[in-house]
């Protein structure tokens, strides 16, 4: 249901992925952010992402929190349910719905502000939880929708449009992931889709919780000389270094990543992620080299993107859990429920 | 007011510090009288600490089913020393106080009105037995021993529990064994036994149990086909989720593979109370029956979301055990607190419902038609239990479950529904309750919609529109108030002539019926209504018109079920009066007897 019509005329000849559908089937409503938003960006690379996988839209479940960032999911894939719920609480929401229906591929949409100060406990423990989805934050070190605030993932230094220069240290969400435990850390640019597509890609993929901090500029209050969130400052600071595709196992498509210099990870399904890691050595699977790779390259000023960190084969929630492998909510009450006798027997410890 | 006691008709309280073991000897002493066939109760009155505070509990039998509070001790355990002055203070005049007679009782703890039965409980487990922690706990099942022989309680049904509580522990066994004769031989070689009030065998409890609220409120949740909670520890609620566990590991496990066992089941313990209810959202977004339980502190912290849920219509149950507030108040103590709080949880206008139970049978059927309520109203629904019901154990009827039951989903679009609609829209479609239809995720894309806390129209977009919005919430007011058909209505008794009313709610239940049999014997002839649900059907508020006065009693300071029923039935807060218990311990029969007099004496 958009709340705008789109036009609808496709400029070149539509492309087919393998369901036989177009990437207009993983559209969604009229954006109504501000024109050059980096947000758009990420909302284009998702359908893409999701089209290039060919999974069926209602296959999808979105979720989001509160916040311009948090508002996009209904810019994306029209069939699938979505939920924009509270403020910070998405992380929390998508829990209970993954515990419910594990059938579904999720995918939860929320900002540095939704993400990392208001919502950052329920964040921390969805890591922790290894929550099967991908969680995007949709990074611009402000809060968009209220006007220009600092955000928890502004650097030191940096000016906000209106006020002083943001004196309280940031939280960098991949490196708050090593810490805790995520399964999945990927850092992208909105501005560059040749890489954020395929890390969607294999953040979809990965089976446990997927962390992709998105650097999305925000063109109305923080897209500035003295902002390390604008457009300028990451397109000098960033050092694109870890690249990645993903292939599915059915299809053999080429990796953009020539295979012979590329390194493979299998993710659980079979499927390959090829990455290619600059700087020699690099080894996304190692936690140790990662964290002292991020943290060589922040006192260097740089922001490395890219599959930072992948471990395959973690136990999710459900494996901890020891959930059955049929979604709880497909299970019928006649199974759920002890029955009379039951009821009778076990009272006799009430007596 | 007192009484005189008499068989089958008297009440002891145990006075012990926390974590000596007196609770499981207690419990026996309860347990065995429940299992002559007599009515009785039991109330543990605790300290919210782990080891060493004063810590009470109540038995009261009575043969003609009176098993609320009473404030009159016929007969007092002392065995904590901190608490003597006030414990023999609390004897009735010409009661008992039994003690460790192992140290002399100081001369100001001697009352000429109660006789004192001195047991050297410390030193006969000193002589008895070894281990120091085993003297401990012995001296609990010694005087039990003792009670046992006072009040004439069946010695083989006790030894029978004691046999059966430790049938997988020979030693405890022996030692329990041993500690009850020791208690039991000293008084029937020291005293006249048994005391003028005793316990004689009845058969009024051969269709009951003895089961606490949290434990029925469990078992509620597991039949009507919970599947997924999200909680967070907090007394008095935890029981709650300890029980769901355990009976999901019993009957919620799946043989998947020879020896291969999975769970249909997934309960989270979150990180608060906040995440707690998103899982449950979450969840039942998804189309599975979710739940959570809580105490006041958390309702506090769900607001938000239960905001979120009523305006976006997702159901949710929430068990609220609740304590004393405010804030962490006295959390193991018990009070009607939280129902203006539930009514109307979260900010802008929001009401939810309510349903109340009194007992733990009550607290079972209200669970399993909680989440009815909620699938079919598509809204928040509370269970609004308390400590008392939560943590005490009642004797109730049986827990009984037709196996026909189907249960109610309420109004879900599914595939082959959609495959027959031109479209769907969320909000759209209204029945004669005011509910419209929902799909869950994964159903076919036609059916696809974005949930948004936002404002949103009939279609389920966002709007800004005043009369879009307008639609749909009023709209949810007209649901709320249609739910009060199928709420669960509130139990009404009338007596000839009574033109007095008394209201009330939950677990003053029995305290509030005995009042009303007090009152008779004095000519004063009272009306009963208990009401066990909000949004409150019309028979509320005939009720109340059609009684000169109507006295409402009730566990809260601020008189939130008065004033409930004020705003929300247009009655005149000065055409009810309150009667108002909120220290923290469970209701009795006496201090409804003393308010309703004293007003009409005035009046
Ligand atoms: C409980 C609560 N507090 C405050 C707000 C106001 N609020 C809305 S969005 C937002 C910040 C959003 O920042 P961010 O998550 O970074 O998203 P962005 O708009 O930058 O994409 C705030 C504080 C709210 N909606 N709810
Ligand atoms: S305010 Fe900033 S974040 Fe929000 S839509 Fe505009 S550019 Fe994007
Ligand atoms: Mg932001």
């Amino acid at each position: 249901m958009p709340s705008i019509a789109k036009p609808r005329i496709p400029l070149a000849p539509l492309v087919h992925n393998e369901l036989g559908l177009t990437i207009r089937d993983y559209e969604g409503a009229m954006s109504t952010l501000c024109a050059g938003c980096g947000h758009d960006s990420v909302t284009a690379a998702i359908s893409l992402a999701f089209f290039e996988l060919s999974i069926r839209p209602r296959d999808i479940a979105k979720l989001s929190g509160i916040g311009c960032s948090s508002k996009t999911p209904t810019y994306f894939i029209n069939g699938a349910h979505g939920f924009n719920s509270a403020h910070g609480r998405m992380a929390a929401i998508a829990t209970g719905a993954v515990a419910a229906h594990r059938g579904l591929h999720y995918i939860g949409v929320s900002g540095d502000g939704d993400s990392l100060s208001i919502g950052l406990g329920h964040l921390s423990h969805a890591i922790r939880r290894n929550i099967d989805m991908t969680y995007i934050i949709e990074n611009n070190g402000v809060y968009g929708l209220t006007k220009g605030q600092v955000s928890p993932s502004a650097d030191v230094g940096s000016r906000p449009k209106k006020g002083d220069p943001n004196v309280v240290p940031p939280i960098d969400p991949m490196e708050l992931g090593l810490a805790i435990g995520a399964t999945f850390l990927a850092r992208g640019f909105s501005g560059d889709k040749d890489q954020l597509v395929p890390l969607i890609k294999a953040a979809v993929a990965h089976r446990g919780f997927a962390l992709l901090d998105v650097i999305s500029p925000c063109v109305s209050f923080n897209d500035h000389e003295g902002s390390t969130k604008s457009y300028r400052f990451f397109r000098e600071h960033e050092v694109h270094e870890i690249e990645a595709d993903y292939v599915p196992q059915r299809a053999e498509i080429r990796s953009k990543i020539s295979a012979d210099s590329a390194r493979a990870v299998t993710m659980h399904d079979g499927s390959v992620m090829y990455f290619r890691a600059l700087p020699e050595g690099y080894d996304p699977t190692n936690r140790l080299t990662v964290e002292s790779y991020l943290a060589e390259r922040k006192a260097a000023g740089e922001v490395p993107t890219g599959l930072l960190y992948v471990k395959e084969n973690a136990p999710d929630l459900h494996d901890m859990s020891g959930t059955i492998a049929q979604p709880l909510v497909e299970v019928s009450h006649r199974d759920l429920c002890p029955g009379s006798e039951a009821l009778a027997q076990l009272q006799r410890a009430f007596r | 007011m007192t009484t005189s006691p008499g068989v089958n008709d008297f009440a002891l309280k145990l006075a012990n510090v926390n974590g000596t073991g007196s609770a499981s000897a207690n419990g026996l002493l309860m347990q065995s009288i429940f299992r002559m066939g007599v009515p009785v109760s039991g109330k543990n009155l605790f300290p919210s600490n782990i080891q060493g505070l004063p810590t009470w509990y109540e038995i009261r039998v009575n043969g003609e089913g009176h098993t609320a509070r009473s404030l009159e001790y016929h007969l007092m355990v002392a065995m904590n020393a901190q608490t003597y002055a006030q414990d023999v203070a609390a004897v009735a005049r010409g009661g008992y106080v039994l003690y460790d007679s192992t140290w002399p009782l100081d001369d100001e703890l001697i009352r000429e009105d109660v006789h004192y039965l001195g047991v050297p409980l410390a030193a006969m487990c000193r002589d008895n037995f070894t281990k120091n922690r085993e003297r401990i706990l012995m001296k609990n099942v010694a005087y039990a021993g003792a009670l046992v022989a006072l009040l004439d309680i069946d010695l083989d049904i006790v030894s029978n529990l004691l046999a059966e509580t430790f049938a997988k522990n020979e030693a405890l066994r022996e030692s329990n064994q041993r500690a009850l004769r020791l208690g039991h031989d000293y008084a029937t070689s020291h005293f006249t036994c048994p005391l003028p009030f005793r316990v004689e065998t009845r058969d009024a409890n051969r269709d009951a149990i003895l089961v606490d609220g949290n434990t029925a409120v469990a078992l509620g949740c597991l039949y009507a086909g919970a599947t997924v909670v999200g909680w967070y520890p907090i007394t008095p609620a935890t029981a709650v989720m300890d029980n769901f566990i355990g009976f999901c590991k019993r009957y919620r496990r799946v043989e998947v593979a020879p020896g291969e066992w999975e769970n249909n089941y997934c309960v989270i313990q979150a990180e608060d109370e906040i995440a707690a209810i998103g899982m449950v959202l979450g969840a039942s977004w998804a189309g599975a029956r979710a739940f959570t339980s809580t105490s006041g502190p958390g309702i506090s912290l769900m607001n938000e979301l239960l905001g979120l849920a009523y305006y976006t219509e997702i159901p949710a149950v929430v068990v609220d055990v609740q304590r004393v507030g405010p804030s962490t108040g006295m959390p193991t103590r018990t009070q009607q607190g939280d129902l203006l709080l539930c009514a109307y949880a979260s900010h802008g206008d929001t009401r939810h419902i309510v349903v109340i139970p009194a007992d733990p049978h009550e607290a079972f059927e209200f669970a399993v038609a909680a989440f009815d309520l909620a699938e079919r109203f598509q809204t928040p629904v509370f269970v609004l239990s308390d400590l008392d019901i939560g943590m005490n154990d009642w004797i109730v009827p049986s827990l009984t479950w037709d196996d026909s039951f189907v249960p109610d989903r309420g109004r879900v679009v599914n595939d082959e529904d959609l495959a027959t609609m031109r479209e769907f829209f969320r909000y759209a479609g209204e029945d004669e309750d005011h509910v419209t239809a929902r799909t869950l995720p994964g159903s076919d894309e036609k059916g696809a919609y974005f949930i948004r806390g936002s404002g949103h129209d009939q279609f389920g977009r966002y709007t800004e529109d005043s009369a879009a919005y307008l639609q749909v919430v009023d709209r949810l007011r007209a649901k709320h108030a249609a739910s009060a058909d199928h709420v669960p209505a509130p139990i009404i008794e009338t007596r000839p002539g009574a033109r007095v009313g008394l209201v009330t709610m939950g677990s003053c239940d029995r305290a509030v019926r005995e009042a009303i049999e007090m009152l008779a014997e004095r000519g004063i002839e009272c009306d009963y209504m208990r009401v066990r649900a909000f949004p409150f059907p019309s028979s509320v508020s005939d009720f109340v018109t059609s009684h000169d006065t109507c006295f409402v009693i009730e566990q809260n300071r601020d008189a939130q079920l008065k004033s409930l029923m004020a705003i929300e039935l247009s009655l005149a807060p000065d055409s009810m009066i309150s009667v108002l218990d909120y220290g923290g311990f469970p209701l009795s029969a006496s201090t409804v007897v003393d308010a309703v007099t004293s007003h009409l004496e005035v009046h």
